[in-house]
């Protein structure tokens, strides 16, 4: 009940405080409820999923423009002020959301590091789904490592063995883990399991399923991670 | 036994638990590159021997070569599960690491350190928003904390002065006081 009433002041306070509509690249017109909404699913998708997923860099931006307007508009507000304490805890959680969403990106970056940036013929092209700021960090980020593991360990050892392989020995993500979704557009004649008939999948309804199956759905927003 | 000091270098951190970081045991990884040097070099004359067709010498070879990636392994994964935690570190203490975890440092992981700390806070400038700030989802705008140790005054965002002293308690912005609870100059009180 109490979330109910949080949604509703918040997607309230979204739509006062937006005059204007918020062109995306595609040309719709979304309002900064809607921003936020899509926001929210990214970064719950972006939770559950093991590899990383495209990234949704404009919605973060979208927001934190957003954010910034909002607090402009609060200065006016005292301290006392119910209506204005309320929109600052909203705003709050907005950023918390944000900070959390590129927190989880950034993790995941640092763990994949190598197995993102080593192109590869036969997986997923994980370059292109960073942000440019990503790019910069992964980069970095892995030369800083290969540079520690080289200088403590790698230089003393003996010249047949002493490379880093990219292939083979670095933390790749498990694919095949099971998690939760829930549909989101009807798909017909889903391979769920390879021993099992295709099956259906209605709106609204939700599955356990492995990761590998539904990331293409999952890619073009067909389903949502829960 | 081949390999055995490297995985005593495995286990000793693995041993240590979470949170804390024993000193970098320089001399056992000292121990395990020079066996891996004994093991190459010993490797190399028997593989020289074979090609000058002396027989029989195969399966040392390859024994030794299972050790040796035995002990590449065990060795990277103890210099790279190390990192890790420096780098979490860097999320619990901020940009300054405190005296005695810098103690336990190499002076490698103390320069990766800096060049983490560094690129990280170039990509949270480029985004625009402190990535460390906001760790908890908020339930409320204030908290309330109790000061541990004498600070001192204290200016919160919005421009008031607050006198920090030991064991005194206010109520606080969470965005104001959150790096000060990291820092534990102050307690949050539930």
């Amino acid at each position: 009940m109490a979330e109910n009433k949080e949604r509703g002041s918040l997607s309230d306070i979204l739509n006062d405080s937006v005059d204007s509509e918020i062109n995306e690249d595609e040309g719709e017109e979304v309002t900064a409820a809607e921003v936020l909404e899509r926001l929210e699913q990214a970064w719950l998708n972006e939770k559950f999923a093991p590899e990383l997923l495209e990234s949704k860099v404009e919605l973060v931006e979208c927001m934190l423009d957003q954010i910034k307007e909002m607090e402009e508009n609060l200065k006016e507000a005292g301290k006392g002020d119910l209506v204005g304490s309320l929109h600052r805890l909203e705003i709050q959680r907005i950023r918390y959301v944000i900070s959390s969403y590129l927190k989880i990106r950034l993790k995941k970056i640092e763990k994949y590091a190598f197995h993102i940036m080593e192109p590869s013929n036969d997986k997923t092209d994980y370059i292109s789904r960073l942000s440019a700021e990503e790019h910069v960090y992964a980069k970095e980020y892995c030369k800083n490592v290969e540079d520690l593991l080289k200088s403590l360990a790698l230089d003393d050892m003996p010249p047949n063995i002493n490379s880093l392989d990219k292939k083979k020995s670095v933390p790749q993500p498990n694919l095949d883990s099971y998690l939760f979704m829930k549909v989101l557009q009807p798909q017909e004649q889903v391979e769920l399991d390879p021993d099992d008939q295709p099956t259906d999948l209605e709106e609204g309804a939700q599955h356990l399923v492995r990761y590998s199956v539904i990331s293409s759905l999952l890619e073009n927003g067909a389903v949502a991670l829960t | 036994m081949f390999g055995e000091k490297a995985l005593e270098l495995v286990k000793e951190l693995k041993r240590s638990g979470d949170g804390s970081l024993p000193p970098y045991n320089e001399d056992c990884v000292r121990q395990v590159l020079d066996e891996m040097k004994a093991l190459f070099e010993q490797n190399q004359k028997d593989v020289s021997a074979t090609v000058a067709g002396e027989g029989g010498r195969i399966a040392g070879v390859q024994l030794r070569h299972a050790s040796l990636e035995r002990n590449k392994r065990c060795l990277l994964a103890y210099v790279y599960n190390r990192m890790e935690k420096i780098r979490d570190m860097r999320w619990d203490f901020g940009s300054v690491l405190p005296d005695d975890v810098k103690n336990n440092l190499n002076e490698h992981e103390l320069s990766w350190f800096g060049r983490y700390n560094r690129s990280l806070a170039k990509y949270m400038r480029s985004v625009g928003i402190d990535l460390t700030q906001d760790s908890k989802p908020p339930k409320s705008l204030y908290i309330e904390v109790r000061c541990l140790v004498d600070y001192g005054e204290f200016e919160t965002e919005d421009g008031n002065v607050v006198l920090l002293k030991k064991n005194s308690q206010h109520l606080l912005h969470r965005a104001d006081c959150e790096h000060l609870i990291r820092q534990g100059i102050l307690e949050h009180i539930i």
